[in-house]
């Protein structure tokens, strides 16, 4: 057993884990944050993405002891309280999925890219590209992209308007 | 995934110590190729040696006419340096092609390498760029490094420490990803040395992984043009085939590849 304590959604936590506990394991059993969601063994699918040090990973390619101390985000500690994130708010409105399995890891996904590139910068060749890591079965993307292009120029004018 | 125990290195020197005092350790660094083993249950280790946070293994600088890179630095890292991408363009493409994002904020050089995934980009770079690996026991050439499928010439107790990549004149990688897995169905690293030799490297083929051709080696040395390679193949022979595409299919994108990695090395 080893000792995690690591900073989930802005809130210190700790605790005993085995140490082969998955941080997806950590966070949805101990934390009861179940909206990171497990789709594959493989490490291929997406849905379990979420942000450690503000880089996108796979939680269930990561034992939590690797994140001890760390920083972690998951989709839970993405809204402001009732105001949903602008990318979660370009889900909605774009109508971004169906069955919903894929869309915690596709926000955690295009949160990150939005991060990387800058709000304002993405064009839909670079979000699919981006994209290779999260597998959805049900939208055949097209309105993902387009929820994530949306988001991320609604991102660019509110930096805007705020400057 | 089966019990194990995880230690986290403070050192090079207290990796190797733990790497000593365990019963049937392994190394961790990116864990993207480790953890997926332990969880299908194909690997067991003992202990978990953690090499992720030593200081020591990471970072990216010029050294000489050459680039060396930390073992323990992430794709995304390589892919993202402004050295990288000033000076070997090819080698930052080739980490930035490497699975996707997630993959590549986790997953290191050191790891890939030790690896030796006959599907992976990395070793191709390698040995095109006649790259000098520095372990914790010696130095070695890529091509001494790369012996067969998933096999080196490390040592269980031995840590890659950091790799130094030559600057070539002229480098590029070309890869055609499995669509599914996004790893090489083959990849084809070309570079042109400052003494007019020149090195083509096949990944993603090859039934023992990475392999020259010294035959598109040859006409690129008269000849830096696709049209050189375009009409040598490679022996299907001893290529893998499986459900992903047979051998002869592999030795025509291998073509392909080397004129596509030619063509964008300039
Ligand atoms: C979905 C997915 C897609 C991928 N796609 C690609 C792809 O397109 N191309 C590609 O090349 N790779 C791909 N990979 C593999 C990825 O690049 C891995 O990061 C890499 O193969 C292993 O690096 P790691 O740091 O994660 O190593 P780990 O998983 O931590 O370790 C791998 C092996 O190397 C050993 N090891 C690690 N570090 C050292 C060291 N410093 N010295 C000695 N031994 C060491 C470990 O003991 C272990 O046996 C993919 C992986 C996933 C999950
Ligand atoms: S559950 Fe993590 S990649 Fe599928
Ligand atoms: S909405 Fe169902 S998997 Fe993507």
């Amino acid at each position: 057993m080893a000792h995690v304590s690591m900073s989930v959604n802005g809130k210190k936590v700790s605790g005993q884990v085995e140490d082969r506990t998955l941080l997806v394991n950590f966070i949805r059993e101990t934390r009861n944050l179940t909206g990171t969601h497990v789709g594959c063994d493989t490490s291929q699918c997406g849905a379990c993405v979420v942000h450690v040090n503000g880089k996108a990973v796979k939680s269930c390619t990561l034992l939590a002891v690797q994140a001890d101390g760390a920083d972690v985000v998951t989709i839970e500690g993405l809204a402001n309280g009732a105001n949903l994130h602008p990318v979660q708010a370009a889900f909605r409105e774009h109508h971004g999925l169906q069955c919903g399995f894929c869309t915690p890891g596709m926000i955690m996904s295009a949160v990150d890219m939005i991060n990387r590139y800058g709000p304002g910068n993405l064009d839909e060749k670079t979000i699919r590209h981006e994209l290779e890591g999260n597998i959805c079965r049900c939208t055949g993307y097209q309105n993902i992209v387009k929820a994530i292009k949306a988001a991320s120029d609604e991102m660019a004018g509110m930096q805007q308007a705020a400057e | 995934m089966y019990e194990t125990t995880y230690h986290r290195a403070e050192s090079v020197e207290n990796a190797v110590a733990l790497l000593g005092g365990a019963d049937d350790p392994k190394i961790l660094s990116g864990g993207q190729t480790l953890l997926p083993t332990m969880k299908q249950r194909l690997a067991a280790p003992s202990d978990l040696i953690d090499v992720s946070r030593i200081a020591d293994m990471h970072g990216i600088c010029e050294d000489g006419n050459a680039i060396s890179i930390g073992a323990a630095t992430t794709h995304a890292e390589v892919a993202g340096s402004d050295l990288v991408k000033a000076r070997i363009p090819g080698l930052a493409k080739l980490a930035g092609g490497i699975g996707d994002p997630a993959v590549r904020h986790m997953g290191t050089l050191g790891g890939s390498i030790a690896n030796n995934d006959p599907a992976a980009d990395y070793p191709s770079a390698l040995v095109a760029l006649n790259a000098t690996i520095s372990t914790t026991k010696r130095k070695l050439s890529a091509e001494e490094f790369f012996t067969g499928m998933f096999e080196t010439a490390l040592d269980e107790d031995e840590i890659v420490l950091s790799v130094s990549f030559p600057v070539a004149e002229k480098s590029a990688y070309a890869k055609y990803p499995n669509p599914a897995s996004r790893y090489a169905m083959a990849g084809v690293f070309v570079a042109r040395h400052g003494d007019g030799t020149v090195r083509v490297a096949v990944t993603g083929a090859g039934q023992n992984g990475v392999f020259r051709s010294a035959e598109m080696e040859a006409a690129l040395a008269a000849n830096f043009t696709p049209e050189a390679v375009a009409g040598i193949s490679v022996d299907a022979d001893g290529l893998l085939s499986d459900i992903h595409g047979s051998n002869a299919y592999r030795a025509n994108l291998v073509t392909v590849m080397a004129k596509r990695a030619v063509a964008a090395a300039g």
